[in-house]
């Protein structure tokens, strides 16, 4: 038996922009009624900077504002404790923890749905966790089990989509179409296709970091829309098939123990192997631990063996737009410049490339 | 071959009496200080956490003095401790120092590895001598332990303030003179004897604190500005569940020989945090509520800036302190925390405390001196 109409709250935030295809269909399937938070707004980033303690990264913070725009609204909060999605790797410790970091921050919250997904040790116990959230909304094991393929589906689809460089910022849009009204607001004529839309030959830009940096839109201040404008086709991390990354993390000499690390070190390799890449940017938020890490390491690399142009644009509640765009628009310009006018000899001492 | 490892408060004492047993030629690098710190943070990425930073600067300056190889600890996360070992030989090779980073680990758990590499420090495979020597350096960590928790009962009690932190002190620097295991449980001994000596007040009713947080912090006394010498000298008596040879037996052996741990701490912390999420963090939580249950007057947090796990249990940690109803105090370090503000803070704290005791005296009334 279906328990219908069930609001289940959907904070707009984290892991959202790689699962909520999945989280969508699984309880749509079930019979619940999702509710989603809005895009990310300054009122959104102010409360969960209020509310969240300081030390937290930037999308930690705006986790809590998608909280605090649910609290009231819903049935249930979907929080699930994220302490792995893949062999021998974690997340991050903020993501084991973010349940209760949740429940312990804010007063008479709903429920919170805290089923934790760890596939460190088997890819099996991701049925058993689809399976334990299911009982909030059915009894019925078979109909979980047949909303979770579905579900599974979906992201399959999604993910193939992702890989065949559409940004999922857009499919989420478009799958979503109720609730983007309100993303409207800000830069609404500005779309994120890939065609070119500036007159000069278009660059290839790479941009790594977390899928949470890389696709709210206001978190990085629609850093992938600028670049866009600027004559760039983007290529992400989440662009990079998975087999080419495991493969190439093996180039590591001890593999990282995060999902991430492995992913972006992957994508970093495979990267530098390809020569029609003109530049990778690095957005990283302030305080991150595995990007302290993981984007150290990334720049060594780069820098150690090519002559790819990198820059790091680091983000926290602090961030000026001006500033932003300054640095975009030099990067771009240093990119054209080179490749237009540099001979790639310089005219005294060493040359300053080397390809 | 001339082995260094990174410092941390006393963990130096016992891989001394490791490397010395098994004869290996090492070379500890000068305790740190604002040297190792600013080499560290010039070479280290800007939002590493403090101890890489602090470790790298040793590296280097043990370098200066001709060590060529590292020792240390790996992991396998997800705190970012696991990967010190990648990102210390990614920075050493792009600095061109020439030092070959040894992780004690089974990579993938790949145990014949793991021999491998013990084989290639110690030259040579006689299991009879590395148990042996596993087994005293162990038993060392416990007596240190024993005995810094004996300055910590010692130190507020006190007639002559100073008097304890002098032998303390002593003891930390004839360590390194000693040459064998033996030479520094003999040391450890004498150290004791010089402790039962120092003239006591037993009237003495000292305020209690609990030390919680990230293990790095908390047990290098560089790193936490000395702050539970510090405390004692204030005549406040510290608690640390978290030590070296807790780490070593409770972590690393008990662990690898799948032997039941003590886990009374998670026990505690399950109300609040459900799992393991790396790090201490659920060392904190439990262990704050351990020291509620006992009575604290107070708990101190520490741990460096941007440590993953810690910020977790920051977050969760007011829940304990409104349900335990203790005084939670937590200090961030990084490499620009300043000292006069950071004493300021535990000065402020000890004198809350202390208000807080006259007021339970009164049978419950709110009445403060003054009043």
């Amino acid at each position: 038996m279906n328990k219908t109409n069930i609001k289940v709250g959907i904070p707009r935030g984290l892991f959202y922009y790689q699962f909520y295809p999945l989280w969508k269909s699984f309880f749509e399937e079930l019979g619940a009624e999702i509710v989603l938070s809005d895009n990310t707004t300054r009122k959104i980033l102010d409360d969960g900077v209020k509310k969240c303690i300081d030390e937290a990264c930037l999308p930690v913070k705006i986790f809590h504002g998608h909280v605090a725009s649910l609290k009231g609204k819903v049935d249930y909060l979907f929080i699930p404790r994220y302490t792995s999605i893949s062999k021998k790797e974690y997340i991050c410790p903020k993501f084991g923890g973010l349940p209760d970091m949740i429940r312990h921050t804010f007063d008479e919250l709903p429920k919170i749905i805290d089923t934790e997904i760890n596939l460190r040790k088997s890819n099996r116990n991701a049925l058993k966790a689809a399976i334990e959230i299911g009982r909030y909304f059915s009894d019925d094991t078979d109909s979980i089990k047949k909303a979770y393929r579905k579900a599974m589906a979906n992201y399959r689809e999604f993910r193939q989509n992702v890989k065949n460089s559409t940004i999922p910022v857009e499919l989420l849009g478009k799958k979503t179409a109720g609730a983007e009204t309100q993303s409207k607001e800000e830069g609404s004529n500005r779309t994120l296709s890939n065609e070119n839309q500036s007159n000069e030959a278009p660059l290839n830009i790479a941009i790594l970091g977390h899928g949470y940096n890389l696709y709210d839109n206001y978190a990085n201040m629609n850093l992938l829309a600028k670049l866009k404008e600027l004559g760039s086709r983007i290529t992400t991390v989440d662009m990079v098939d998975g087999r080419v990354i495991q493969e190439k993390s093996k180039l590591l000499n001890k593999k990282t123990f995060w999902y991430f690390g492995t992913k972006v070190l992957g994508s970093t390799f495979h990267l530098l192997d390809r020569d029609d890449i003109d530049g990778i940017i690095y957005i990283m938020s302030f305080g991150c631990g595995i990007d302290s890490f993981i984007c150290d390491l990334v720049e060594r690399k780069v820098r150690r063996t090519g002559s790819i142009p990198f820059i790091i644009i680091t983000i926290d509640e602090h961030s000026g737009e001006a500033g932003l765009n300054t640095r975009i628009e030099a990067f771009i310009d240093m990119i054209r410049w080179r490749n237009n006018y540099e001979n790639n000899i310089s005219s005294y001492g060493q040359p300053v490339y080397l390809r | 071959m001339k082995i260094t490892f990174p410092h941390m408060g006393n963990l130096y004492i016992c891989v001394k009496a490791l490397l010395d047993d098994l004869n290996i030629d090492y070379i500890i690098p000068p305790f740190s200080s604002k040297k190792s710190l600013e080499l560290g943070t010039r070479f280290a990425p800007e939002c590493a956490c403090l101890p890489l930073k602090i470790t790298i600067g040793n590296f280097l300056e043990a370098n200066e003095q001709g060590a060529d190889t590292v020792l240390m600890a790996g992991g396998c996360g997800p705190c970012r401790f696991g990967y010190y070992c990648e990102m210390h030989r990614e920075i050493l090779a792009d600095l061109d120092v020439n030092m070959n980073v040894i992780a004690l680990e089974p990579p993938d758990g790949d145990i014949k590895e793991l021999l491998k590499r013990i084989r290639e420090l110690t030259g040579g495979f006689n299991v009879f001598k590395i148990f042996n020597a596993v087994k005293n350096a162990t038993k060392i960590a416990i007596a240190v332990d024993e005995l810094e928790r004996l300055t910590f009962k010692i130190q507020p009690r006190e007639i002559e303030k100073g008097s304890v932190n002098s032998i303390y002190k002593q003891f930390r620097e004839n360590v390194v003179k000693t040459r064998s295991s033996r030479e520094i449980k003999e040391l450890i001994k004498n150290t004791r004897e010089k402790l039962s000596h120092v003239k006591i007040n037993d009237k003495a009713n000292p305020l209690r604190i609990g030390i919680v947080g990230e293990i790095y912090t908390t047990i290098d006394d560089y790193t936490s500005f000395d702050i539970q010498q510090r405390l004692g000298r204030m005549g406040v008596e510290v608690d640390r569940y978290v030590t070296v040879s807790g780490w070593i037996t409770e972590h690393i052996m008990k662990q690898a020989l799948k032997l039941p741990r003590d886990l009374s701490y998670a026990k505690a912390a399950k109300p609040y945090l459900g799992t393991m999420i790396g790090g201490h963090a659920q060392e904190t939580i439990g262990n704050t509520v351990l020291y509620s249950q006992k009575g604290y007057d107070g708990v101190i947090q520490i741990y460096p800036l941007t440590c993953m796990p810690e910020i977790v249990a920051e977050s969760i940690l007011p829940a304990v302190e409104r349900d335990y109803d203790i005084p939670i105090l937590t200090l961030i370090i990084d490499e620009m925390t300043g000292e006069a503000g950071y004493l300021t803070r535990v000065e402020a704290f000890i004198d809350l405390l202390y208000r807080r005791r006259e007021k339970t005296r009164v049978e419950g009334k709110y009445i403060l001196s003054g009043d």
